[in-house]
């Protein structure tokens, strides 16, 4: 199966890279975008058939590495 | 105001005792509503009002003919000469950094960057000391590469070059690490600036980032020991935003140059409760802030969040009434947030008002100044003498001293630590004139023909086993340091990381420490201008070893006259000053091979000590010696072989015969005697050197020369030489001391 | 010679490179804020190092819309002299003005170091005062200086004697074990078709003194200074 997870920021959490690219819209005349906020994706092939047995594999491979669960938080689609 | 029922467990919460709250009753004369209670809460935590140390602090020498601007500012100033100040301090952020390593140890380099430039100072240099556990801990390398990743990406960011440092690995500090963060700045005399709110009526005015819910009670937490629980603190972890920081450095000194500014200071523990009520109490005026006019990043915040948030990248100033434009004309220039939040007062009280409504109001000097003191009880711990005991007698000499050496160079705390320094800008802003892995580093003063050396150091087992002599060890060898390179120390600034200050042991090693801080200061004639307590360094009840780190800076009046301490040239001679002595107890080597961390640590005499300094610096003055070492982790014999490989045009050999003197081999090449100092000088000047040395009352003598491609330590007068000389390739000596940290980080 | 320093926000370099010209070669130098335009009469632009806006999204990206860069672009395009280091380099490939991209060191890390490099080409402005083949050492400090084209694009300013340094052993063996950062062809600086934009990675102002203890780096400024015909005045400082 594929794991298709995002990583971003949690909310509350500063994103400096937000911020200056937000500025940096701003500057271009996109006047309209606001609360731009950075985060990483990524994809894993899982060789696992069993949906519930990926999903627990993925969900533990962002908890010890692919998000730093202290200032981010993670979602996925298993596929 | 609406009041609340204050509880035990929202003191608790808050880190006050039943007094303490007792205390606040008393001086507001009513019950404080909860925003009163955060900013008690904050201002009166150790990290902020050194309550515990205090009354031991003001036993330190502060003064001097060259001291500018001693502790209690942001940071402390040093006159160099030129018209021109060296501003420095150091601080700690430990308990962020083991929680978050990246961002802890960034926004730890973010603080202190900030404590320097609101000086009025542009930062110039970093340096860092930091303690780990063993590297053969996955959480420790996990701790080491975030750490070094956070240093460097902070410090390069901002285009201030990280110089030099120092790690220690320990298992003493596996669940406590220290990251302590030096910087220097450079300033005008006549232009230093200082955190007051003066003059009634003038502006209160906040820039840099927006406020969010960031750290709130980092202050409380960094009072707090840490249990299986401090997972559960992580909300409060702060991120930094080094490019902010830039701007805000760069519009801090263009306002600076102009003649708007009464008064800065950045907001950093405590955020704006701090630096609110401390320029207030400095000048015994008040302030009264609107927070509905600070920046904010997410809505509904409380004032108790706004006041207590630790936000990065943050500053308040008080600017000359009617001077508003042109200062937020500049902080625009610069794309930071700014906003006239308040006015200066007479009252004498920080008044916090939202959206016209009073929500707290607190006499400033009862927050800044007026927090508890205590005067804890100490006791030396029941294990003292049993640490200091130790039985030499039972410990075998040496019987391989190759494979000793070897294995000495490749601990990871005297093994090259250039993994590290090459991911730390070393040489932005064209200053580095010595770089990292010397004794220490040294940095031109442009507009000037002087230098300044700078070096961190402490030894933590030294400081357990005898907190007095360690303390006076750590001035003594940086002070060395700086020797080695021909400076001359000006000026101190201390971090003093010890454990919980209620248990009696704790206290103990403090105050002892703090005596030894005091006379070898005193008898180097350095003062100590700034510095930074850090206290509750335990995990599990498990308390680091005190370590008072010190950051030293010293003066080099003509730049092109310093050393570095690497050999230059094959057919120079080889000299020792000082004397070696039976001095094993608390050595690198006893822990290394022995497996003990016991015994007195190496006697110090401060004359001596003061005469063998003075005689490195003359003769560096005087164009006679062609590199200069200190003596300390791991003896003569690894000092002798750092002089060999740690140089950055490749590796030169020596040959050495050192007297043993009724001396165990081991103390000969290992012992961690003080007060001693490798020179390599030019064979026509060997006389001089000598005869300079006799004149000042420094021992010294011939023990070798440069050259050849292996490096051989014979030893005389022993029947038993064959297992005690040491005679190795340098390139192998090189490559065990260069490699062993990357191969421990699997990265070789 | 007048010489334009231009500050991005992040710019941590643009005093070194004031400095080398100002104190250290004694020529006249401007300083230029990023929104501004260039004023008349500069003979050279350095884009210098640092962390414009961070290195926020990509290195470079968000600089090269600053508003002073419609100016760089217009002096280049009229001949005008363009030096781009570290992150004036990373600038140059994002606007355009120089071909290829940077990718992250192969080490993931940044690395501060000396490293030596090549002279590829020393019959340019910029390195009229190196001999051909000439190593030099000068540091670099990077995180993304990993150089990368096509091999199209690679084959074309090979082909023109665009690739103006390599870094490589102290011997000037081109080797892998000498590429920092996994740079193609171990390409350390190229320069346009016209002969007048430069960017290289490793810092030539970090190397520019002998109090620093190096002067390799100062050969590329004095040679900008001989293509103006210009020499470097007596430095009024004691030990640069």
């Amino acid at each position: 199966m594929k794991a298709k997870i995002h990583v971003t920021l949690k909310q509350g959490i500063l994103d400096p890279q937000g911020k200056a690219i937000e500025h940096a819209l701003d500057s271009l005349g996109f006047k309209n975008a606001a609360n731009v906020r950075v985060g990483k994706y990524m994809e894993v092939d899982v060789n696992e058939t069993d949906s519930a047995k990926a999903d627990a594999q993925v969900k533990q491979m962002c908890e010890k590495l692919l998000a730093n669960t202290v200032i981010e938080e993670y979602r996925y689609e298993l596929q | 105001m609406k009041s609340l029922v204050i509880t035990q467990a929202i003191l608790e919460q808050h880190k006050l005792s039943e007094e303490e709250y007792k205390k606040i009753l008393e001086i507001l004369g009513r019950e404080p509503n909860w925003t009163e209670l955060g900013m008690f809460s904050a201002m009166w935590s150790e990290h902020c009002s050194y309550k515990s140390s205090r009354i031991h602090l003001k036993k330190l020498p502060t003064t001097g003919p060259r001291v500018v601007q001693g502790p209690g500012e942001n940071a402390g100033a040093v006159d160099i000469g030129d018209g021109l100040c060296a501003v420095f301090k150091m601080e700690s952020h430990n308990h962020p950094s083991f929680i978050e390593p990246y961002q802890g140890a960034a926004t730890g380099v973010g603080g202190i960057l900030r404590d320097i430039f609101t000086m009025g100072a542009r930062p110039i240099a970093l340096l860092n000391s930091l303690r780990f556990g063993g590297l053969d801990n996955a959480n420790t390398r996990h701790l080491l590469k975030g750490v070094v990743s956070g240093i460097a990406g902070y410090g390069n960011c901002m285009g201030v070059p990280t110089v030099g440092g120092e790690i220690v690995f320990n298992d003493i500090y596996a669940l406590n690490p220290l990251v302590n963060v030096f910087c220097l700045g450079i300033a005008r005399k006549d232009k230093i600036f200082l955190g007051k709110a003066a003059g009634v009526g003038n502006p209160v005015i906040y820039f840099g980032s927006k406020t969010g819910r960031d750290g709130i009670h980092g202050a409380t937490m960094a009072s707090d020991s840490f249990d299986e629980q401090a997972a559960q603190k992580r909300p409060t972890v702060q991120v930094g935003d080094p490019f902010t920081e830039k701007l805000l450095l760069e519009a801090c000194l263009e306002l600076m140059a102009g003649d708007c500014l009464v008064g800065i200071q950045d907001m950093g523990a405590a955020g704006l409760t701090s630096s609110a009520c401390e320029m207030a109490s400095r000048e015994g005026t008040g302030v009264e802030l609107e927070l509905a006019d600070v920046p904010r990043r997410e809505p509904g915040m409380t004032p108790y969040e706004i006041m207590l948030s630790e936000s990065q990248e943050r500053m308040l100033m008080v600017a000359k009434a009617g001077r508003e434009d042109e200062v937020i004309k500049i902080c625009r220039k610069w794309d930071l947030d700014v906003a006239v939040i308040g006015r200066v007062t007479d009252t004498g009280k920080v008044v916090l008002k939202e959206n016209g409504q009073i929500v707290a109001e607190i006499p400033a000097k009862a927050l800044a100044d007026d927090g508890p003191r205590y005067d804890r009880p100490s006791a030396p711990p029941a294990y003292q003498e049993m640490l200091q005991s130790l039985n030499y007698d039972a410990l075998p000499d040496v019987k391989d001293a190759n494979a000793t050496l070897l294995e000495l160079l490749g601990a990871p705390t005297i093994a090259s630590k250039r993994w590290v320094y090459e991911q730390y800008d070393h040489m932005v802003r064209t200053n580095t004139m010595v770089r990292p892995g010397s004794d220490a580093a040294v940095l031109r003063v442009k507009g000037t023909n002087k230098a300044l050396a700078l070096s961190v150091d402490c030894n933590g087992r030294y400081c357990l086993l005898n907190p007095y002599e360690g303390a006076k060890i750590a001035i003594a060898e940086c002070a060395r340091n700086l020797a080695c390179a021909g400076a001359e120390p000006i000026g101190v600034t201390d971090c003093l990381n010890f454990g919980n200050p209620q248990r009696p042991e704790v206290m103990w090693q403090f105050v002892l420490a703090i005596e030894g801080l005091k006379d070898a200061c005193e008898a180097l004639s350095v003062p100590i201008v700034s510095g930074n307590v850090s206290l509750y360094n335990e995990t599990n009840d498990l308390s680091i070893y005190p370590t008072p780190m010190i950051g030293m800076v010293g003066l080099i009046e003509a730049a092109d006259r310093t050393a570095t301490q690497w050999f230059k040239q094959a057919g120079d001679v080889i000299i020792l000053l000082g004397r070696t002595r039976e001095d094993l107890g608390g050595t690198e080597y006893l822990k290394i091979v022995h497996h003990r961390e016991q015994g007195s640590p190496p006697l110090l005499n401060l004359e001596d000590e003061r005469a063998v300094q003075a005689c490195t610096i003359g003769l560096i003055r005087e164009g006679l010696v062609q590199s200069a070492h200190d003596c300390s982790d791991g003896g003569l014999a690894v000092a002798l072989a750092e002089c060999c490989v740690s140089g950055p045009n490749g590796t030169v050999g020596a040959v050495v015969q050192l007297p043993l003197d009724g001396l165990r081999r081991d103390a000969l090449l290992f012992g961690e005697s003080q007060s001693r100092v490798v020179l390599s000088v030019k064979q026509e000047q060997v006389d001089n050197v000598l005869n300079a040395a006799r004149n000042a009352g420094v021992p010294a003598s011939r023990i070798g020369v440069v050259g050849g491609s292996r490096l051989v330590i014979r030893v005389d007068g022993d029947q038993r030489v064959a297992g005690c000389t040491i005679d190795l390739e340098v390139t192998s000596v090189q490559e065990r001391w260069a490699l062993a940290i990357p191969r421990a980080l699997g990265q070789d | 010679m007048n010489i334009g320093v231009v500050v991005f926000p992040g710019s941590n370099c643009d005093h070194d490179c004031e400095y080398i010209f100002k104190d250290v070669l004694g020529q006249s130098v401007k300083m230029i804020w990023h929104k501004d335009t260039l004023p008349a009469g500069l003979d050279a632009v350095v884009l210098p190092g640092g962390f414009s806006y961070g290195d926020y999204l990509r290195t470079g990206a968000i600089a090269r819309f600053s508003p002073v860069m419609g100016a760089v672009k217009t002096f280049a395009r009229d001949g005008g002299l363009v030096i781009g280091i570290c992150n004036g380099f990373q600038i140059l490939l994002e606007a355009g003005l120089l071909p290829g991209v940077m990718l992250r060191n192969t080490s993931l890390n940044f690395i501060c170091k000396d490293v030596y490099v090549k002279v590829e080409n020393a019959a340019t402005r910029f390195t009229n005062r190196c001999e051909s083949g000439q190593v030099l050492k000068i540091p670099i400090a990077h995180a993304d200086g990993n150089y990368y084209t096509d091999p199209v694009t690679l084959g074309g300013i090979k082909a023109n004697a665009q690739v103006i340094f390599r870094y490589c052993t102290a011997e000037g063996k081109i080797t892998p074990e000498a590429n920092p950062n996994g740079s193609l062809d171990n390409i350390a600086g190229i320069m346009n078709a016209d002969g007048n934009v430069l960017g290289m990675m490793p810092h030539p102002e970090r190397s520019a003194e002998t109090l620093l203890g190096n002067e390799d780096g100062r050969l590329i400024f004095l040679s900008m200074l001989s293509a103006f015909g210009k020499s470097e005045q007596p430095s009024r400082l004691v030990g640069v």
